[in-house]
């Protein structure tokens, strides 16, 4: 049969000379591999501290954004909820009240937002499926934690930081 | 003996046991660290700077786990286990000369604990009672993989102890003395022992790795065949007496070879040193040395153990047998003809 590759190689048993069967040629040859690599910067990322660099379409923990005046984009229609496939999701819907429209771009917004980081499998429907460009999965890695209810986040660490608080 | 000689004799031990206890809790550190520069880590670097207070955070744990001495073992043998092999490896730096003599005002100091006349012989004694640690421990543990580890160790360390022997006999026919400090002295300046015999320091550095049961000779406590080898039962200190005595057992040995092998405490233009920094200046000046060639054969130990992989029984016995004694021998026979050429 005609190579795949040209990684075939013949096995050849012929026995060891002289100089291979000291063993110790072939010790100073391994000595002198490790201590290349005893010079060579490690490649070690020391998380937290330090962190890899993402890429530009990385998924990371989801945030609610606000508009360019400040108000909360999140209609609470849903959409989002429906498309994710594990169900992470879960909001309450409320209707604005009078002297809110600095805080909710819409007459309807979230009172509770939800998302359980636990199910989420950051697959990103939920940004695809917003028709008001209010969620992005553009935040960092979730951090650990102990308890499994303290996955669970609501509008206190997913809602975006006011323009001018 | 006067009383002053006592305490400064007194002084002397507490020291080097502080400083071999010491080296060895820090080669637990180094050794950590270096595996991990050579395998392109970091290694611990949590604990304090670097990770230097490492070493104190491990014995701190050792010692606050719990200690579980199994039903069926031997409970009295099973302590005394770790506690002969934590022993025989404090008590073999005794011979070794540190340093040549301090003049304090009248006082002379010898930087050594104890002259006796047959050093080498006393330095294999110590070695040879250290494999009891290990084998009591083996089988005193009731469990067929320490008593695996044990007969292995013992059978390992008799196997190599044979061509150690064999490797220092042509050593001692150049030497002509047991004294580990006249052997010491006779290596003036640049006069080392490996230049006029490389072979047989080779030999007794193979034999040292086997000794120190370091890897490619550290079958006794082969994790993938034996779990845990001798130690397997142990826990706790115990433990931690275990591990500590191998490394203390890789420090002395280190300083041993550099002792018969690499000059000691000598370096080249030593006269020289001394006639400009003073007597007592070049003395300390070969300590420092002594003590920086330990600690590149102890970096040697480590850079090996992170090279080469474990040799299989067979070949063990194999190296020790049939290859360490027959060029031990043909070393001696080589040297004895050399001498007798020479001094015809």
């Amino acid at each position: 049969m005609e190579p795949l590759s040209n990684k075939r190689k013949v096995v050849d048993n012929k026995p060891l000379n002289f100089w291979e069967r000291a063993y110790l040629p072939a010790i100073a040859q391994g000595l002198a591999i490790t201590m290349k690599h005893f010079f060579r910067k490690p490649v070690t990322i020391s998380y937290p501290e330090e962190k890899r660099e993402f890429s530009e379409n990385f998924r990371g923990m989801h945030s609610l954004k606000r508009d360019e005046n400040g108000k909360e984009r999140c209609t609470a229609c849903g959409l989002c909820a429906l498309s994710c496939p594990a169900e992470a999701i879960t909001m309450t819907a409320a209707e604005r009240q009078p002297g809110e429209e600095n805080l909710y771009r819409e007459e309807k917004y979230a009172a509770v937002y939800e998302i359980n980081m636990l199910r989420c499998i950051f697959c990103g429907l939920c940004e695809e499926a917003c028709p008001k460009e209010a969620i992005y999965l553009d935040g960092d890695i979730v951090p650990s934690d102990y308890l499994r209810k303290d996955f669970i986040y609501g509008k206190d660490k997913l809602v975006e930081a006011p323009l001018n608080p | 003996m006067e009383l002053a000689d006592i305490i400064v004799k007194f002084i002397l031990v507490v020291i080097i046991f502080a400083i071999s206890l010491v080296i060895a809790m820090y080669s637990t550190y180094a050794e950590r660290k270096i595996a991990a520069f050579f395998q392109d880590r970091i290694g611990p670097n949590r604990a304090g700077p670097w990770g230097l207070l490492q070493p104190l955070a491990d014995g701190g744990k050792m010692f606050l786990k719990e200690e579980i001495i199994p039903t069926n073992a031997s409970s009295f043998l099973f302590i005394v286990g770790p506690s002969l092999a934590i022993m025989t490896a404090c008590i073999g730096s005794a011979v070794i000369p540190w340093g040549q003599k301090l003049t304090i005002g009248a006082h002379v100091i010898d930087l050594q604990v104890a002259d006796i006349n047959v050093g080498i012989l006393y330095v294999f004694g110590v070695v040879s009672l250290g494999v009891y640690g290990v084998m009591i421990g083996g089988w005193a543990s009731n469990n067929k993989y320490s008593l695996l580890g044990a007969i292995r160790a013992a059978s390992q360390n008799i196997s190599y102890e044979i061509s150690m022997g064999l490797s220092i006999i042509a050593l001692l026919l150049i030497t002509g003395t047991l004294s580990l400090r006249q052997i010491a002295e006779q290596q003036h300046s640049w006069h080392w022992n490996v230049l006029s015999q490389p072979v047989g320091f080779i030999l007794f550095l193979i034999c040292a790795f086997a000794e120190t049961n370091r890897t490619p000779f550290d079958l006794p406590e082969c994790e993938t065949e034996l779990v845990g080898g001798y130690h397997t039962e142990y826990s706790s200190m115990k433990l931690g007496f275990y591990l500590f005595a191998e490394y203390i057992n890789m420090f002395i040995s280190s300083a041993v070879m550099v002792t018969l092998y690499w000059g000691a405490y000598n370096y080249p233009f030593m006269d020289w040193m001394a006639a400009h920094i003073g007597t007592n200046g070049a003395v300390i000046l070969g300590v420092t040395l002594m003590f920086a060639k330990i600690f590149l054969f102890i970096f040697f130990f480590m850079w090996v153990r992170w090279t080469i992989p474990r040799f299989r029984y067979d070949q063990l016995m194999d190296l020790g047998w049939k290859i360490l004694i027959p060029i031990a021998i043909a070393n001696i026979v080589v040297t004895g003809i050399v001498i007798t050429l020479i001094n015809r």
